[in-house]
């Protein structure tokens, strides 16, 4: 969820009124932001770095508003602002219009068929006559910081580039060339480099390192030149110096390049949208072309607002239609009741780019309604319960382990290929295991296949407690069946073992023995359950036999190997049993 | 009990004294260990009200080992005095002598004794007087008799300073008839025994109390896991409500019916290498419902069922990344898939059990966890109906005050998260997720279009840690546990969540 900082006080003046911390996170809550901490500059950088690196900083309290993740319209203050004004029915949600340019063709930026290779997808639009002011500035910058890291992917998808358009002149082409044929002076750098040097540059480069990886294997590069060959931007990484934008610019020139168009657009969208607020004719939005490589053009930004006719599917306790409609209205979506049925004719502006389906209009109505107004009702959904055979049988099979004095263990199901494999005197091939690719550290390669070093380790951490432990657990592992959709499944199993001065085994035995009588199954051979001696590498040579039930194999008791004991760092004889439980559904 | 003698010539004694007498006295005049006396005391006072004993402590002088070995055998002066013949004794004689050093400076001053240094063959030493009085040997004769008050204060811090002598603290009785004094005791008896109970003997024996502050023994049981018994009852709450148990075991799960069967578009970060487990053997799933498929790559890529979908490059490889399922909501799916192929039928559906993220850990977080999920399909559930199911299940943890929050969940809309009241905190603390499956998600399975599911899901961890007070998720989960806490954390008494 991306958490977005806002100025308490900014914030309040533009909301028109104060709040105590309180009040603004009751609204949150309503409105389903979350306030999620309330600090200052200085208070972070104390907190990051250290008292002595905040002594310097502002001491302005900070809200911390967690935004949910498909809301990329709230994602900066003027549209907090915007989206909670019209929610109190202070302001009503502003119409978005694009616009020809007052004098002459609109800008143009043509893509050539290079991009087809790394980058093929490029928007734009223009932004007139706007004025900055430094927070105003500090917003415009954040909102695209928040775009990148949460819509763009991390500018994979979608990467933007904003410019002072009075130092370019169009018409721009968005191009690829091979990073040696490229050469600018980057963002507040003060030389030019080319595009390979840019990118040994940039490897120690904290922020800008995360993004090297889009492009950096690929044989030409994104690059957007101005009619004079001035480089703006070479995407998704950085852009040029000379069109930077300072609180000075007055025309924006917003390009954003993609792997993904629909993302692209409403990137754009969201940009112009959220900063056409402060142009000399708020809200609206100067179109650009785009020449693709086939000579189509399409004119940006889309600021498409469609219309939704949907039906109350499920009223908020019977609210009538109209009162729907004005809910609605309430959440930047204007509605109005058709008269026809139930029906509702719902204007979906473009930074509503969440709302897919009747759902999400629906969703809008429940929240301005206030979900906590609505009417707690039961459900007449009449059915009757049924235990999973599987789980009702480890529950019964659980309590009694407990009862014959065993206590239960609960391990995780990942953990390192040594553990299921190498410590138990086993390899890896042999073991069936399915493997994680991406493990952070060794605990999680593998899921486990016994259920056997758990127990082992919990002993381990345990060997305080005083003798004898007897430890079970009774859960799933995991083994590679190729008869599986995934090619693997779960296996219940049962595992115990008995650690002490003797080996006791036959208190092992003995636990099999009562397991079977709780299982119903007799002692006997063919029909019954037996053991007979095997050979295991786990387990000391002799000490180890098979279990048989009704004449196949289901698991393994025995003394453990003192090579295993061992590698376990345990110091004391042990026994121990694992077996498969499914067979006995 | 102490021997039977000893207490009853305890008993003698006090009988002859009124006013009481002192513990230490006894033993002196018993000539027993003033310990042999504390016991029998212990010993007559379990048995009730026959002496009363008041504790109470005295200083009293006692001798050191070296004053012990001056009272028996004389002091270092007196035995160099004894050791000198009338002829004399060569100085170098004396000192060899362990008392030797000490005696002989102490001797000399007492002028007992004389030192003939000009003596031809070497010093030679003299009695000067025919005989002496050993007067330390003696006063410490008389305070190893316990006759102190015989001795001035300033005699016994001589003997001290001479570290023949310590002050102690004694701890004694003073003894007095009780209620029930009499000079004879039966003896008790500890147990009733199977002899006692065939002879009847018990009818004729006296029993010593228990002592009822004491703690029982152990009793060498099994324990559950706290984990797991709270498992046991949300299983039993959601059995209570009429609900089924979903087969959830199966921890490895496609990306298709993890992600894109629940309308979670490819792209999206939950997918990340960063969040999630993938598998590198078994790397990929196969054998989809082929037509199920074509419908969900429709509802990404170009949207329908009144869905204008995300409108991206579906890819079906992406669809078949093995993982660890990230939620059991995957399973969830699996049924509801199955429900839609047959005639529709209202269901109601949970699990708990083990997923897994591949996130970054800390004291409430691990790389797996147990979630518990509530699902119910039926014709034309809404959001209040879902509030009142919510309201009800968390009514069976104890937990009635609940709120719920707008919230953003790929695959429900509406989504709400559950809020309780936590009276200790005085805040509202989140305690679960909750909505309503989106048609997305829905209508490509299959299922009618008036049929809505609601759902939730919270993890069985939290409210377990907060119903035992644990505050590190490694004390509750994995071997690092500490049994000693398997064994202690058994409450059961009621099981109301103090949120």
């Amino acid at each position: 969820m991306p958490t977005v900082g806002v100025k308490r006080d900014l914030l309040f003046k533009a909301l028109g009124r104060t709040y105590t911390d309180e009040e603004f996170d009751e609204l949150c809550f309503e409105f389903g932001l979350e306030l999620d901490e309330i600090t200052s500059e200085k208070e972070i950088i104390s907190r990051e770095q250290g008292d002595s690196k905040a002594s310097g900083a502002s001491d302005i309290i900070l809200y911390k508003i967690d935004v949910p993740a498909n809301r990329y319209d709230l994602l900066c203050l003027e549209g907090l602002v915007r989206g909670l004004q019209v929610f109190k029915n202070k302001l009503e949600a502003p119409r978005y219009r694009r616009v020809s340019p007052v004098n002459g063709e609109p800008q143009k930026l043509i893509i050539t068929k290079e991009t087809a290779a790394v980058r093929p997808f490029a928007v734009a639009a223009v932004l007139r006559n706007i004025t900055f002011t430094q927070e105003r500035y500090d917003s415009f910058i954040e909102l695209q910081e928040k775009l990148h890291q949460n819509i763009c992917r991390k500018r994979s998808l979608v990467a933007i580039g904003t410019h002072d358009l009075d130092t370019i002149s169009g018409p721009f082409t968005y191009t690829a060339k091979a990073p040696g044929d490229i050469c600018f002076r980057p963002l507040n750098q003060t030389k030019e480099y080319t595009a390979t040097q840019l990118m040994s540059l940039y490897k120690t480069d904290s922020h800008l390192r995360h993004y090297l990886h889009i492009i950096e294997d690929k044989p030409v590069y994104p690059v957007i030149y101005d009619s004079n060959g001035i480089v703006l931007s070479m995407p998704p990484i950085i852009n040029g110096d000379h069109s930077k934008i300072t609180l000075k610019t007055k025309n924006v020139f917003i390009e954003c390049t993609a792997t993904d168009v629909t993302k692209a657009k409403i990137v754009l969208d969201m940009m112009v949208t959220m900063f056409s607020e402060y142009c000399s004719q708020p809200f609206t939005v100067e179109e650009a072309e785009v020449v693709y490589p086939d000579g189509k053009t399409c004119v940006y930004p889309t600021l498409a607002v469609s219309v939704q006719h949907c039906f109350v599917l499920c009223p908020p306790d019977s609210e009538s239609t109209e009162k729907i409609a004005q809910l609605l209205t309430r959440m930047c979506l204007r509605s109005r009741a058709t008269g026809v049925g139930d029906e509702i004719e719902v204007e979906i502006p473009p930074t509503r780019s969440d709302v897919i389906h009747a759902c999400d209009i629906m969703e809008d109505a429940a929240v301005a309604y206030g979900f906590n107004n609505i009417t707690r009702t039961t459900p007449r959904t009449y059915t009757v319960a049924h235990q999973f055979p599987l789980n009702k049988l480890t529950e019964l099979l659980r309590q009694d382990l407990a009862a014959a004095g065993f206590t239960e263990a609960l391990n995780f199901a990942l953990c390192s290929q040594e553990d299921i494999a190498d410590k138990l005197g086993k390899k890896i091939s042999e073991t069936k295991a399915a493997h994680i690719s991406n493990p952070k550290t060794a605990e999680f390669q593998v899921a486990r296949t016994t259920l056997l070093p758990g127990l082992l380790k919990t002993i381990a951490a345990n060997r305080k407690m005083p003798l004898p432990l007897k430890l079970f657990e009774i859960s799933d592992v995991v083994l590679q069946d190729e008869t599986k959709d995934v090619g693997a499944r779960n296996s219940r199993r049962f595992c115990a073992v008995y650690y002490n001065k003797s080996p006791g085994f036959e208190v092992i035995h003995g636990l099999l023995d009562r397991t079977m009588q709780l299982l119903d199954v007799k002692s006997a051979r063919g029909e019954g359950y037996h053991i007979q001696a095997a050979d295991d590498p786990t387990f000391f040579p002799g000490r180890c036999a098979e279990i048989f039930v009704q004449g196949k194999s289901v698991g393994r008791l025995g003394v453990l190997h003192p090579d295993v004991i061992n590698r376990f760092e345990l110091t004391m004889p042990c026994s121990a049993l694992e077996m498969d439980v499914e067979p006995f559904l | 009990m102490a021997d039977t003698g000893v207490v009853e010539a305890l008993l003698r004694r006090v009988e002859k004294v009124d006013d009481g007498v002192d513990s230490l006295e006894v033993a002196t005049s018993l000539e027993l260990d003033h310990q042999v006396i504390v016991g029998a005391v212990k010993s007559l006072q379990a048995v009730g009200d026959v002496i009363s004993a008041e504790l109470r402590s005295s200083k009293h002088w006692e001798l050191t080992d070296e004053g012990r070995e001056i009272a028996e055998h004389g002091s270092h002066e007196a035995r160099v005095f004894g050791s000198i013949p009338v002829e004399g004794l060569p100085q170098s004689e004396l000192m060899k002598l362990s008392f030797g050093k000490i005696g002989f400076s102490k001797a000399m001053s007492n002028k007992w004794i004389r030192l003939d240094k000009a003596h031809e063959g070497g010093p030679r030493i003299f009695r000067t007087v025919e005989s002496i009085e050993d007067q330390v040997r003696e006063k410490l004769l008389l305070l190893q008799k316990g006759n102190a008050s015989q001795l001035e204060e300033k005699e016994k811090n001589e003997l001290k300073k001479r570290k023949l002598l310590s002050e102690v603290t004694v701890k004694t009785y003073w003894i007095m008839k009780g209620n029930s004094f009499s000079t004879t005791v039966t003896k008790q008896e500890t147990e009733l025994t199977a002899e006692m109970i065939t002879n009847g003997s018990w009818k004729e024996k006296k029993f010593k109390p228990y002592n009822f502050e004491a703690m029982g023994v152990a009793p060498d049981c099994g324990h559950l896991h706290p984990l797991m018994k709270v498992r046991t009852q949300f299983r039993q709450i959601f059995l209570e409500m009429g609900f089924t148990e979903m087969p959830t075991n199966n921890f490895i799960e496609s990306s298709f019916w993890n992600f894109d069967s629940l309308f979670q578009p490819q792209q999206h970060p939950a997918r990340d290498q960063h969040d999630t487990f993938f598998l590198s053997d078994p790397a990929l799933a196969h054998d989809f419902p082929q037509d199920y498929l074509e419908r969900v790559k429709k509802v990404h890529s170009e949207g329908g069922f009144g869905s204008q979908g995300y409108k991206y490059d579906w890819k079906i490889e992406e669809a078949k990344k093995n993982i660890l399922r990230t939620h059991t909501t995957a399973v969830s799916a699996r049924m509801l898939y199955k429900l839609a192929q047959q005639k529709f039928t209202p269901v109601k559906y949970f699990s708990i059990d083990r997923v897994f993220r591949n996130e970054t850990l800390d004291a409430t977080h691990l790389a797996e966890f147990h979630q518990i999920e509530g699902v119910v399909a039926d014709y034309g559930l809404t959001l209040g109906d879902l509030m009142g199911v919510l309201h009800q299940f968390f009514t069976k943890l104890g937990i009635t005050k609940l709120r719920f929050k707008p919230a953003y969940n790929p695959y429900t809309e509406p989504s709400m998260e559950v809020f309780s009241y936590h009276e200790g905190l005085k805040k509202w603390v989140e305690v679960g997720n909750s909505g309503i499956f989106r048609p997305e998600m829905l209508l490509p399975m299959g299922l009618p279009e008036d049929v809505s599911v609601i759902a939730w899901g919270l993890s069985l961890e939290r409210p377990t840690m907060i119903k035992y007070g644990i505050n590190n998720i490694r004390e509750l989960v994995g071997h690092k546990v500490n049994l000693q806490m398997v064994y202690d954390k058994c409450g059961w008494t009621d099981f109301t969540f103090r949120m």
